[in-house]
């Protein structure tokens, strides 16, 4: 046994003990049974801070198992600290394989952005969320908006809409756009760019939120519908980008803006690295191929 | 009017431990009337009307309310989700202070559009002519729909959470100290707006106040309360001009004459 396998068998598979497992394992099944709709749950302390995916990495605990292919995405990209620090996290108490390539993994734990590449069934996409309640902002009282939820009283949230509207003649929400699942309950769909909403609408993968410092779970299970909210006159739209990425050509993504010098300079680059760069690869393929001719 | 009371109470009584809120009170409210309940602080007013607005669990007695269907139901009987349908549908309800019953960060626009929202409008344009319609109803000008309550005087905010109570078409309004720390002259053409849209709407209406001379103005009858018990009623002109318990005798005695 090496040092580093010693030193993990003070762990239990996954960090988490067995118990706490399944007590997260029972808040995602009724998540599930129940799409949307903000089940509560012991959450543990974890070792790093709040707002750093606390409720995101007890999901992933509780679900992984040995066999399991980990991908880990902040804001769209494999290789920023978050990322790469809890993907070393699970090589460590899991010792899991892990994957930047989103085809290949059966779990992709991500910090408000959906991959671009289509998820594809048996794959599970694991949010980590700061503020699970889509109406905090507008009513204060978790009394109150547990019993607004309880008896659909949504009128709320278009207000909060219907101000977009009244100050900057649009809706201007451009993330954490709230949803109706399934014709039901409205959920926060986490931060994630409204870019990213029709690819919640009848994902083939399972969807899990986790929310650590709240302590509440919720879930969109397989072919489940996810509708933005809007107003007849001003329906739901995307983002729209001018120009494609400046990295692989591609359009039709999310781009980043990145500054490149205190002048003006910058350049827009896709969110999803892992995405970019397979595009960029295959297009030097194809100019290889030409230059062999 | 017609022969069928819109809501009814019965026996109510609200005891806060020992202590007395309110204690056996009666009566009948018939539609488009306007009842005021007057009598000094601490006598139960503000409590009665909560038992009465479903927005404080009485501790004993019946308050029936005549549906839209004409059915006339037990409102404590009903389902929480049914009471709070009928607050947002059928009642308004006016607070004394307009930042209890107002969003304040909110535009007033979105204020008067709120109930309209809840149940189901989603058409921007015509919630917005809606709530634009409902601000000239209440004299507040077109171009201050946008603007947030924070930034509206007290008779104006009073006059925005009138608007935002009956955008609805409610059949029932429960008033608590409508006029109360705004300034004579305010108060007098808010008193004008309020009786003409009682008067359009045919609007039913019980108004707590400890402002006779509100009472007067507004009501058709009214309910004299001392110590959490119902000293006298009747006509509001009646009981004005002709009070018969000592209470009331004194209570009218007290009106500062100018």
């Amino acid at each position: 046994m090496s040092a580093t396998a010693e030193h993990i068998a003070r762990y239990n598979f996954a960090y988490l003990d067995e118990q706490t497992k399944r007590m997260i394992r029972r808040a995602i099944l009724k998540a599930i049974s129940i799409p949307g709709y903000q089940v509560p749950f012991a959450s543990r302390e974890m070792p790093m801070p709040y707002g750093w995916g606390t409720g995101g990495v007890q999901v992933t605990a509780s679900i992984i198992g040995p066999d399991d292919v980990l991908k880990v995405i902040d804001q769209g990209a494999d290789d920023t600290t978050n990322a790469v620090s809890i993907r070393a996290f699970f090589q460590t108490v899991a010792d899991v394989a892990t994957t930047t390539e989103t085809g290949k993994a059966t779990i992709i734990q991500t910090r408000h952005r959906i991959p671009e590449e289509s998820l594809t069934a048996g794959q599970v996409l694991v949010y980590q969320v700061p503020i699970p309640e889509p109406l905090r902002f507008l009513e204060p009282r978790e009394t109150e908006t547990r019993k607004m939820h309880a008896l659909e009283e949504y009128g709320l949230m278009h207000v909060k809409l219907y101000e977009d509207i009244a100050r900057h003649g649009h809706i201007a929400t451009t993330y954490a756009y709230p949803v109706k699942v399934e014709g039901r309950y409205v959920m926060d769909p986490s931060p994630t760019p409204k870019f990213d909403n029709p690819k919640m609408h009848m994902s083939p993968a399972l969807q899990l939120f986790g929310a650590g410092r709240e302590k509440r779970i919720y879930a969109v299970p397989p072919f489940t519908r996810v509708e933005s909210l809007d107003f007849e006159d001003h329906p739901f739209q995307v983002q729209t980008f001018e120009e494609p990425c400046a990295l692989c050509g591609g359009t039709g993504t999310y781009l980043d803006e990145v500054v490149l010098d205190d002048r003006g300079g910058r350049m827009f680059v896709c969110s999803d690295t892992d995405y970019c760069e397979k595009r960029q690869a295959s297009a030097s393929a194809l100019l290889g191929e030409e230059d062999a001719r | 009017m017609t022969d069928q009371a819109l809501l009814s109470a019965r026996s109510l009584s609200k005891h806060y431990g020992n202590r007395i809120g309110c204690t056996d009170i009666s009566f009948d409210l018939w539609p488009g009337e306007v009842l005021a309940v007057v009598g000094e602080s601490g006598s139960g007013k503000t409590t009665l009307l909560n038992c009465l607005s479903t927005r404080l669990l009485p501790t004993s007695g019946v308050v029936s309310y005549r549906m839209r269907d004409g059915a006339f139901r037990d409102l404590y009987r009903m389902s929480e989700a049914e009471r709070r349908f009928l607050m947002r549908t059928d009642w308004g309800f006016v607070h004394q202070n307009p930042a209890d019953g107002l969003r304040m960060t909110v535009s007033a626009g979105a204020n008067v559009g709120e109930r309209l929202m809840a149940l189901g409008e989603r058409h921007y344009g015509n919630i917005r002519a809606s709530a634009t319609d409902w601000l000239g109803r209440v004299e507040i000008a077109h171009d201050r729909v946008d603007d947030e309550p924070r930034a509206f005087s007290g008779g104006m905010r009073q006059r925005l959470q009138i608007a935002r109570n009956l955008v609805t078409g409610p059949r029932l309004v429960f008033m608590d100290e409508p006029t109360g720390g705004l300034d004579v002259s305010v108060q007098a053409r808010l008193l004008d707006l309020l009786r003409g849209l009682v008067q359009e709407m045919e609007l039913a209406a019980i108004v707590v106040t400890h402002d006779l001379a509100v009472a007067r103005l507004l009501s058709h009858r009214i309910m004299v309360m001392k110590e959490g018990r119902a000293v006298e009623s009747g006509l509001t002109d009646r009981v004005l001009d002709d009070p018969q318990a000592p209470y009331t005798q004194l209570l009218v005695s007290s009106i500062l004459q100018v």
